[in-house]
């Protein structure tokens, strides 16, 4: 290895990409707006949703209840609900969301409310419909209500205090600092995305520097210089490397300030609703972000950096292997699968990092990620990964290496 | 100075087999003097030319350029040999003066050095007018000066050409004949690809003609008209690969 020649090969392709529109689009244009885009295109329409469906009013059919006159009328004077006449194709209704929810109130509920059996009360909703769900929720609030009330009544008609049946009450509380639950929301999405964001943006410049060298028949031209080798491939492989971590680096910063910008937007609508809908919608559209634990971000980068070279030298030895970008692209495409399955892998709720999964390239790197921004440090995992992750980077590169040097991968007829 | 020695070059083709692309050739080349080597398509030209580059590796047999093994001492032999082919492009997005420039730094020498050696070659070139143009922007002929400029921005002893005239007007490609001799006037060694017959009569002081990865004729033009009996660059070419028909048969094969 000659470092001067490694630097004169990585300065002038640093040079000749700056000047390249497609370079510059995939390493600052696109991972600059992609996060502002994520998180305030998506974040807006969320809460917009969000926000309207609360604020409607719910449509409800009663079924029945004519011998239950208070009930119908009270829910009649209900302003959350606005009740509709009673039709018998109420299913088909919800299904076609004309209504939200239907309550089928039984035969003799009222009389027997005071004395009678336990009946049973059907509510009729759309499961995973936002609005129907929302409308079975009030709807279901509003008879617990009723029972609570019901309760206290036939207790004080038999003399009996309240407190008989509530002995206790359960008092959730949370022990986790604010950014170890942010860690855990958006923990595992922010690995998710600098893995995306480092192989793509290694992408273009790995195939432009090498199939697309070998079309425009400039690699020969280099081949003819009295440099090595092994220096032409680490001054395009820095290159690539260069390419690769600039584009997670501008998104993350990126993510940052939209994060910092989210918090002011979304932050003044909080507090005016205060209701706990629109605080995930603050803490979906980043306002956790910046409570990250800053110690976790940097293990994250530290982390990524073998799995930049990694997929750096990948790259570069694959593309190499193909006469023209088109090729390239059709060999490195179908890649992307293979490097996204194992980050959603590491997004999925329950897998958890053990030694066996701590060699595995790509999703060691999700899943440590995702303990590291919560705050969890398994020291004895973080050293296997990042010197499994290494070891992977130089078989990769020394890869790409002994592929610059075969005649056959160089001029393939 | 450029000796041969048994060069054979074999590929293994997926539909063709095994090609043999040359096939023991040996010639020397002495300072001041330029070599033709004289083929049809397919006769194996570029890849003899790409062995003396070291940008393949001979199957068997070995060269020496400038005193260095092609095998033992391919970075040197590189070091004194400029190679120029038409698939030895520029780099579209470099201007003109980078481009030498950069190919100065690949050869080890200090910026000082590259901008004296350039401003001369773009004299002798007439190059300025477009030094700081970028390349994708240049004309085929301001291309191949360019390109030569970039073979010989580290002055080396032996200039290797391939066809450099393919595909230039008629003013150009005499402007590219005329340099090639300047070279050899000074002492250069010059081997020159072809299959132009006048090329090889105007320029070359010997001659080697190529077919089917074989050397079948070599000699100064004057000895090859006397061997065959022939005064037209053309005739000696048709019989020393051994008729038309040996011709058609070798085009087929590519
Ligand atoms: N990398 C390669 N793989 C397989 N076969 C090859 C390769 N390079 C050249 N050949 C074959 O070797 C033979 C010689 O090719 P070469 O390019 O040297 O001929 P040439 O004399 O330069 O022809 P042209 O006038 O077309 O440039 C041809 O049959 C060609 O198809
Ligand atoms: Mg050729």
């Amino acid at each position: 290895m000659n470092w001067n020649n490694i630097i004169t090969v990585y300065l002038k392709e640093l040079k000749d990409s700056l000047r390249d529109r497609r370079t510059l689009i995939s390493m600052i244009v696109v991972p600059t707006l992609i996060m502002p885009v994520i998180m305030f295109g998506v974040g807006t329409i969320m809460s917009k949703i969000m926000k309207q469906a609360q604020a409607e009013i719910v449509s409800v059919m009663v079924l029945g209840g004519t011998d239950s006159p208070g009930v119908v009328a009270s829910l009649k004077a209900d302003k959350k609900f606005r009740v509709v006449p009673e039709s018998a194709d109420y299913k088909q209704l919800i299904s076609d969301k004309k209504i939200r929810v239907a309550v089928d109130i039984p035969a003799g509920f009222e009389p027997a409310l005071m004395e009678g059996e336990t009946q049973t009360v059907p509510l009729y909703y759309y499961e995973g419909e936002l609005k129907s769900g929302i409308g079975v929720k009030a709807l279901q609030d509003y008879f617990a209500a009723l029972r609570d009330r019901t309760i206290e009544a036939r207790l004080m008609e038999r003399g009996v205090p309240a407190t008989v049946i509530k002995p206790f009450v359960i008092k959730r509380q949370n022990v986790a600092p604010p950014e170890k639950v942010g860690g855990n929301a958006i923990g595992g999405f922010i690995p998710y995305l600098i893995i995306i964001l480092c192989f793509t943006g290694a992408m273009y410049p790995a195939m432009d520097l090498t199939a697309g060298e070998k079309e425009r028949g400039t690699m020969e031209t280099l081949l003819c210089s009295p440099v090595r080798r092994i220096n032409i491939v680490m001054g395009k492989f820095f290159m690539v490397l260069t390419a690769s971590l600039t584009t997670v680096l501008l998104s993350l910063v990126s993510m940052g300030v939209s994060a910092g910008i989210g918090v002011m937007y979304f932050g003044s609508s909080t507090q005016a609703q205060g209701t706990q809908q629109a605080l995930a919608a603050k803490a979906a559209s980043g306002g956790t972000i910046p409570l990250i634990d800053p110690a976790g971000l940097i293990g994250v980068a530290a982390l990524v950096l073998p799995v930049a070279i990694l997929f750096a030298a990948m790259l570069l030895a694959i593309s190499l292997f193909a006469k023209s970008y088109k090729e390239a692209q059709s060999y490195v495409s179908p890649l992307i699968i293979v490097v996204i399955m194992p980050a959603v892998i590491g997004l999925l709720p329950g897998v958890e990092l053990n030694a066996k999964l701590a060699l595995v390239p790509i999703l060691n790197l999700s899943l440590v990620c995702k303990e590291m921004l919560s705050g969890v440090w398994h020291w004895d995992y973080i050293s296997l990964i990042f010197g499994s992750s290494c070891l992977y980077a130089v078989i990769a590169l020394m890869f790409c290496v002994r592929m610059f040097n075969r005649e056959s991968v160089m001029f393939r007829a | 100075m450029i000796e041969a020695h048994n060069l054979t070059k074999t590929f293994q083709d997926k539909k063709r087999g095994l090609i043999t692309a040359v096939d023991h050739v040996s010639f020397t080349c002495r300072p001041g003097q330029i070599y033709g080597l004289l083929g049809a398509n397919g006769a194996g030209k570029t890849t003899t030319l790409r062995l003396l580059a070291t940008l393949l590796q001979p199957t068997s047999g070995t060269a020496k350029l400038a005193g260095f093994d092609v095998i033992a001492d391919p970075d040197k032999v590189r070091a004194n040999a400029g190679f120029l082919a038409a698939s030895t492009a520029l780099y579209g997005r470099l201007t003109s003066r980078e481009m030498i420039t950069y190919f100065g730094r690949l050869n080890g020498l200090a910026d000082a050095e590259i901008a004296v050696r350039l401003k001369r070659l773009a004299d002798e070139l007439d190059m300025h007018e477009f030094l700081d143009r970028r390349c994708e922007k240049l004309s085929t002929g301001m291309k191949q000066k360019t390109s030569i400029a970039r073979t010989l921005i580290h002055d080396p002893a032996v200039m290797i050409f391939d066809e450099p005239t393919l595909g230039l007007d008629v003013m150009t490609a005499r402007s590219i004949v005329k340099f090639v001799r300047e070279c050899r006037s000074r002492g250069k060694t010059v081997i020159y690809s072809t299959h132009v017959m006048s090329e090889v009569e105007k320029l070359c002081d010997g001659v080697g003609i190529i077919h089917d990865g074989r050397l079948v004729a070599e000699g100064t033009l004057v000895q090859l008209q006397a061997r065959y009996g022939e005064q037209d660059m053309e005739e000696i070419f048709v019989k020393a690969v051994g008729g038309e028909a040996a011709l058609e048969a070798a085009a087929l094969k590519n």
